[in-house]
């Protein structure tokens, strides 16, 4: 938490280029000179380091001619607003406007950071952003200099242009010929400090909120790219189901219909509409095998799950135990947008184009799939309609590449609402079993083991890699509290069934988990759940956003009977949250989070309207996952097919009123997009409790 | 193939397309306009709503042959040029969209529902069914407060 500004270097590196274009490598996370010259070290020298060509592994800044500052990113643009906090950073630097300022995502390279995920956006790319405008502006100065037989230092950027003392004014598309050609500057090419930020940090409307609003905005199935023609797939009833025969001939017979393949996952309808793809969908005959899960449903899953969670130690001796089992049901990701790919496979080429969190990987899976080397296949990454993880796959992807093949013609794959519920990857169902171990009253020891589905397949074997779970602390290991001794352990239960990470992976359900049995410890021990966790919390930053939202929120004032606030907290990416909620469970079958107030201390926020758009989205997330949305299994088939059972949260389940405090810091920029998930659901599941005097056990609690 | 005119965004068109075939796939796939989104194909979560008549219509339910000689307004055709519909200069002003999917949707409920009721109450607003699975409804509700007082 609160990590200072460290003094972390960029290497900058010109591109041979008629216009300005520089680069700035992309490490993991950290990126760490090398190798060539430094230009944040105070230094006034930006590099002359050539690069030409290709802009692999770097964040590529260019000036155009017709003014744009276009920086072409590595990521994935999936509503969680990293373009717009991109833009802010470059816009800052170099004092454009930030209209001025483009944000294309980048086709999938082969080398580099090109993951979206892990919250880690904003923070992996504030160093270099900022760095490779802070050169270009300095280039941009010194040519104007040049040009106006003026010392640099006189000059002064705003608006996308350079302004001279006497008013004068040049444009940075107007100098950028002459910028490129620059290779030391007279001024430095260092980053403003913090406190000469105009731009970042102030809340600011996404760079793309118009074209949203107006309905320009592009996703996959929007795009006419190659001609690809509307595709759907027929799918079995069972997940893993098969085909066994197939009957296309009323199918193939009807209007509109271009081709019928079979593939792995069903049969493909390839047609001039959607209307023309689903018509002759619904039309195939096909007799389905049913998929390997098809004798079991949620109550085996659930008793092999809770079989399968490792015992406990032994708890210290002389002390009392609060102990808690819970269970979470699978849950969809269900973007908006459903999962859709463009593709258009060659004899010796393809093209394919989709959201993707992970384009290098899909390129060189998609890649083996259709038989080409990878150089001869192009991945361009599209915006995404949501993803909440779904999006780290690409399942549809892969899907429609093969269809092109097979089809012989470019294709545009959507899978159905249906498709993407009952066959599209879901958060593993989990089994929790917890043991706070306390002794005058105090909390000694603090244990929790857990289990998770993971996702295993026909033919493998049980020792196969699918069974493997990622290693890794549990979230309980981070010490949040001061609970003595803790311990943990998790076990699995491999099934044939598609599992993805889903926002806040882990953490959304155990750190809900933990914060129901910290308030549960709490009663036990005769104190306020605010009261406890202050006394209980490690962190001094975390004790700030709990007591924020305990005074925001007006912890413990009066409501009416069947009414409740609860509260929580998350620690994680460098960050911190905490929330408070009101519920009114009057109608306990039909309860309603009336308010949410939640604190965030992310260290720096670039852009806190579009953290706080965040945090509003994991409240929502909180309370569906929490109350309604799951996933049930039944005989090997998911039950839900739509929103119309599946039940996300709509207007009249989202609290009537959200505020959002951002913790003012100038410390480096944490990780915010899932950080609020578990603070949220715990704080939903603590309030329910107190409203009705349960104990919640099984999420969601209305299913 | 039996042909279908109507008034899309103002301007008179004519399609060939089977009867059945929903509005939302002859506007997408045979019109190219692609504001109106494909979020479950069976008027639920409302991604693609949009109005006929004024009124607001799930497109993707909404056969194409119900639409002849009538008015059909997508989110394209509700700004007046470049001068934006109060609702969605309410929506850039509260800075509403995340992933914008369903926003095209959500607008055109909110400027339907504001057409029956120029002030709506909490409670009117909680009837909007439009899904936002970013979970911006806080927003939607703000903007649709400041729409209104626009009046």
């Amino acid at each position: 938490m609160a990590r200072q500004l460290s003094r972390r270097k960029f290497v900058v590196y010109s591109l041979a280029a008629t216009t300005l274009t520089i680069a700035a490598p992309l490490g993991c996370d950290t990126p760490s000179a090398q190798g060539a010259e430094e230009t944040a070290d105070g230094a006034a020298r930006p590099s002359d380091v050539l690069v030409t060509g290709t802009d692999e592994e770097r964040l590529v800044l260019e000036v155009t001619r017709a003014n744009k500052v276009v920086v072409r990113l590595p990521r994935a643009e999936v509503g969680q607003g990293v373009t717009t906090a991109v833009a802010m950073m470059i816009a800052e630097e170099l004092d454009a406007r930030l209209v001025d300022v483009d944000i294309p995502l980048a086709d999938a390279r082969t080398k580099g950071n090109q993951f979206t995920g892990g919250s880690n956006s904003v923070s992996s790319l504030y160093g270099p952003a900022r760095q490779l405008a802070a050169v270009a502006r300095a280039r941009l100065v010194t040519a104007a200099a040049r040009r106006w037989n003026l010392p640099a230092r006189t000059l002064r950027t705003r608006d996308t242009m350079v302004v001279a003392p006497d008013g004068r004014t040049a444009t940075f598309g107007s100098l950028t010929a002459r910028a490129a050609r620059i290779r030391r500057t007279d001024v430095p090419g260092k980053p403003k400090p913090a406190s000469r930020h105009r731009v970042i940090g102030r809340p600011t409307t996404r760079i793309d909120a118009r074209d949203i609003v107006t309905g320009k905005a592009k996703f996959a199935g929007d795009l006419t790219a190659a001609g690809a023609r509307p595709t759907v797939v027929a799918r079995p009833p069972t997940i893993g189901g098969k085909a066994v025969t197939v009957d296309d001939r009323e199918a193939r017979a009807m209007p509109g219909v271009r081709a019928i393949v079979k593939i792995a996952g069903g049969v493909a309808v390839v047609a001039d509409s959607f209307h023309h793809a689903f018509k002759a969908r619904d039309a195939l005959k096909i007799t389905w095998a049913p998929g390997p899960l098809a004798r079991l449903s949620d109550a085996a899953i659930r008793s092999r799950l809770r079989t399968a969670v490792p015992r406990l130690g032994t708890p210290p001796s002389g002390s009392a135990q609060v102990e808690a089992e819970f269970a979470f049901a699978f849950v969809s990701h269900a973007p908006m947008e459903v999962l859709t790919a463009v593709a258009d496979v060659r004899a010796d080429r393809a093209e394919i184009w989709f959201s993707s969190q992970t384009p290098m990987e899909a390129r060189s899976t998609i890649a083996a799939a259709v038989g080409l080397r990878e150089s001869k296949v192009r991945v361009h990454v599209v915006r995404g309609g949501g993803s909440f993880g779904r999006r780290l796959n690409y399942d549809a992807a892969i899907e429609a590449a093969l269809i092109s093949k097979k089809a012989k013609q470019p294709v545009k794959l959507m899978w159905s609402r249906a498709d993407d519920i009952r066959h599209g990857r879901m958060r593993p169902a989990s089994h929790h079993r917890i043991r706070a171990s306390h002794a005058r009253g105090r909390v000694v020891a603090f244990a929790h083991a857990t289990a998770s589905v993971s996702e295993s397949f026909e033919g493998a074997s049980a020792q196969g890699a699918a069974a493997v779970r990622a290693a890794g602390p549990l979230p309980s290991d981070s010490g949040l509290y001061n609970f003595g001794r803790l311990s943990g352990d998790s076990g699995s239960v491999e099934l044939a069934m598609p599992l993805g990470a889903w926002r806040s992976v882990d953490s959304g359900t155990m750190r809900t988990a933990e914060e129901i049995v910290v308030d549960e410890v709490a009663a036990k021990l005769g104190k306020d759940p605010v009261a406890f966790r202050r006394t209980t919390l490690r962190s001094r930053e975390v004790k700030a956003v709990l007591d924020k939202v305990a005074s925001a929120g007006h912890w413990g004032r009066t409501l009416p009977d069947g009414h409740g606030q609860g509260v929580a907290v998350h620690e994680e990416y460098g960050s911190c949250v905490a929330c408070l909620v009101e519920i009114d469970a009057s109608d306990p079958k039909n309860p309603r989070v009336t308010k949410v107030v939640m604190a965030a201390d992310v260290g720096t926020a670039v852009n806190p309207r579009g953290l706080e758009a965040q945090l509003m989205g994991t409240a929502v997330d909180g309370i569906s996952t929490v109350l309604r949305a799951g996933l049930h299994i039944d005989r090997g088939a998911v039950r839900e097919k739509s929103f119309a059972d599946f039940e996300w949260a709509r207007q009249r389940h989202a609290p009537l009123h959200f505020e959002a405090h951002i913790m003012p810091s100038r410390g480096e920029p944490g990780g915010a997009g899932e950080l609020g998930v578990p603070a949220a659901a715990g704080a939903v599941a603590n309030a329910y409790a107190r409203a009705t005097g349960t104990k919640p056990r099984r999420f969601p609690i209305n299913f | 193939m039996p042909s279908h005119s109507f008034v899309l965004n103002g301007k008179p068109v004519t399609v060939e397309a089977p009867a059945d075939m929903p509005l939302l796939w002859v506007l997408r796939d045979l019109l190219n306009v692609t504001g109106p989104k494909y979020g479950c194909g069976v008027g639920v979560c409302r991604a693609c709503t949009s109005h006929l008549d004024g009124a607001e219509i799930q497109p993707c339910i909404v056969p194409v042959a119900d639409c002849a000689d009538r008015k059909v307004t997508t989110i394209e055709g509700l700004a007046d040029g470049d001068t934006l519909h109060p609702v969605q200069q309410a929506w850039l002003d509260c800075d509403v969209a995340q992933c914008g999917f369903c926003q095209p949707g959500q607008i055109m409920a909110a400027a339907a529902l504001l057409e029956r009721t120029t002030e709506p109450t909490d409670a009117d607003i909680d009837r909007i069914e439009n899904v936002c699975r970013c979970g911006t409804y806080s927003r939607i509700r703000e903007a649709i407060k400041k729409a209104s007082a626009k009046g």
